[in-house]
């Protein structure tokens, strides 16, 4: 007893001094994830700086890209982000909900693990994959199949058959669209699959228990409780696809322009930056693409900020999938 | 039709149209890893892993660009895995229940979902600016700077399932915090942690985008950290866009092997989890 009252004041006061540390290096690590938004933030604003105080709104509003003339305009990257960004999402959507029912509501227990993680591992494929994919083998497939027939039967339609029109280049921005809905689908289906089962059981027997089939439960009983999850996880998804940039960049064809059928090659905000900023000569230039960046940046953190405030009153160990 | 009929009719359509959906996700996945399988084994050879990457024209391999990925995706690690575990410690320990975790939490949310080509330019004008040239340095913190919401976001979670009584236990013994945290918690979670920093791996392994204009690429060999250099995905990016059909076949073969690494990692990252995680949860 004696022998520990000795060592006691010293082992002490050398544990308390290594407990502060150790608080220390933990807060310093968890402020420097605050930090790290901050100076992307603060970055980007800095690097786009010149490039907007010297075409101010018009920056926004035009559709011009020429780096010969120091002429930058961000309208058509802006437009082919958002297209190909709703295209996506109008494609990945329906497969996603299919999934996600599929898993928690129809699998049979043996299956929906080794489904479930095939899913998943769509989702860890690099996106550089989905894109030399993309242009390798489905571009020219969506070529010779599908974009013929599309002009076709849908061109001389009123209206939507202007979204239809020129010849079939393989690549541009439906292709891109396509590649985009494949990379969100595991995303979103994941989000979905998460929430769906968050469904008290007691909720969906009462409905069966009443004499409800399974496709009535989903909708009427499972869809109605995990509303809130699923507007977040395809606001999510939505975020993924604003972003996404290596597979866009190789099939959607960097055309800085605004073409009114989705046949024809465009750019989007992340592909224009990937294909030009290490090449990019002159101050202005470099400017306006970090401009592209600091636009994409805003886009994305508010889709992707009111996905996780959706998400956040969800059990987060649920949602540890994505 | 009878109204049962009509509804038993859209129940079994709208289930199998599930069915359908989620055949149509399967079949991606296997469309896609069959193309990396055939075009990416039919140049498969000792050489690509022994030879610098070519000029056109001329047999080569990919042994520079897949060191410098191993460099920068080990440097990235390195630098985001511990930051991550120990904020990832604060979030579940010292800070559970402070105002500012909320925050934290929220802000890695956003972080880990962010753009990584925002991460590129951010590292671009942080350190290619200042140093004045592309750096394999600063491809490996642009690495890591999106490994570490990742490794931020497991660790929390699998501190948070360690139970309640071992860390009770341990502050009954008199011991202080950190010795609670590096002798028991650690070490219940340990399985949990290395899943997460397996996953970070297999996250910025693949990582295109960020390397663009930090690492750029390098024909040759480099080892030097403040020069450019290879790697796997900017040379995939820059063979597959050539016209040099030598070019496009490395890019195959590029594909496949990030690809099955990555796999490999994901599934191993599950694995390791399921066996020995406390939870257990996938």
């Amino acid at each position: 007893m004696s022998s520990v009252a000795a060592i006691e004041p010293a082992q002490a006061s050398g544990q308390r001094l290594r407990e502060r540390a150790f608080r220390t290096a933990t807060f310093a690590a968890a402020l420097l994830v605050l930090a790290l938004l901050g100076g992307v933030a603060l970055s980007l604003l800095l690097g786009a700086w010149p490039a907007l105080a010297h075409f101010k709104l018009d920056f926004l509003t035009r559709e011009i890209w020429n780096p010969v003339t120091d002429k930058f305009g961000a309208l058509a990257p802006i437009y082919g982000t958002v297209v190909t960004s709703f295209l996506a999402l109008l494609l990945a959507i329906p497969v996603s909900f299919g999934i996600a029912i599929f898993l928690t509501e129809l699998a049979p227990v043996w299956l929906k693990r080794p489904v479930g993680v095939a899913i998943e591992l769509l989702a860890a494929v690099p996106s550089i994959i989905y894109g030399i994919w993309g242009l390798f083998v489905l571009a020219p497939i969506l070529q010779r199949h599908v974009q013929p027939w599309l002009i076709d039967w849908l061109g001389p339609l009123p209206l939507i058959g202007r979204l239809f029109q020129g010849p079939p280049y393989g690549i541009g921005v439906l292709t891109a669209s396509f590649v985009l809905a494949i990379m969100v689908i595991p995303f979103i289906s994941a989000v979905m699959r998460d929430v769906f089962e968050m469904v008290p059981d007691v909720l969906k027997e009462s409905a069966y228990g009443l004499g409800a089939t399974t496709w009535e439960v989903i909708w009427q009983v499972v869809v109605p409780y995990a509303r809130t999850g699923i507007i977040g996880g395809v606001m999510l998804g939505l975020g993924r696809a604003l972003g996404e940039t290596m597979a866009v960049t190789f099939v959607i064809g960097n055309a800085h322009r605004i073409g009114s059928s989705l046949l024809a090659p465009g750019t989007t905000i992340s592909a224009s930056i990937a294909n030009e900023f290490a090449e990019a000569v002159g101050d202005l230039y470099t400017s306006a693409l970090v401009a592209l960046g600091a636009l994409l940046f805003l886009i994305t953190f508010a889709v992707i900020a009111a996905a996780r405030l959706m998400l956040m009153r969800l059990d987060r160990r649920a949602l540890s999938s994505v | 039709m009878s109204r049962r009929a009509l509804r038993k009719l859209v129940n079994a359509l709208a289930l199998g149209l599930s069915g359908l959906a989620t055949a149509v996700g399967l079949f991606f996945l296997g469309a896609i890893l069959w193309t990396l399988l055939r075009s990416g084994l039919a140049g498969m050879s000792l050489q690509l892993f022994t030879a610098m990457t070519p000029p056109p024209g001329s047999a080569g391999g990919l042994l520079n660009a897949i060191y410098g990925s191993v460099v920068m995706t080990v440097i990235g690690i390195l630098i985001g895995g511990p930051i991550g575990v120990l904020a990832g410690t604060y979030l579940a320990e010292y800070g559970r229940n402070a105002r500012i975790s909320g925050v934290i939490r929220f802000v890695n949310d956003v972080l880990l979902s962010a753009p990584s080509i925002i991460v590129g330019l951010f590292v671009y004008e942080l350190l290619v600016v200042r140093m004045g040239h592309f750096s394999a340095i600063a491809g490996a913190v642009a690495l890591a700077i999106i490994a570490i919401p990742v490794t931020v976001r497991t660790t929390e979670d699998m501190l948070n399932l360690v139970p309640q009584g071992m860390k009770d236990a341990s502050t009954a013994m008199g011991a202080y915090h950190w010795r609670t945290i590096t002798s028991v918690i650690y070490p219940a979670a340990r399985s949990g942690i290395v899943t997460g920093l397996l996953l970070a791996v297999a996250r910025i392994s693949g990582e295109t985008a960020p390397l663009l204009f930090t690492a750029l690429n390098n024909q040759f060999w480099s080892s030097n950290l403040a020069a450019p250099i290879a790697n796997l995905p900017v040379v995939i990016f820059q063979f597959a866009l050539s016209p040099y059909p030598n070019w496009q076949q490395l890019a195959w073969s590029g594909a496949l092997i990030i690809t099955m690494s990555i796999l490999v990692l994901s599934i191993a990252a599950r694995f390791v989890v399921s066996s020995l995680g406390p939870g257990g949860r996938s």
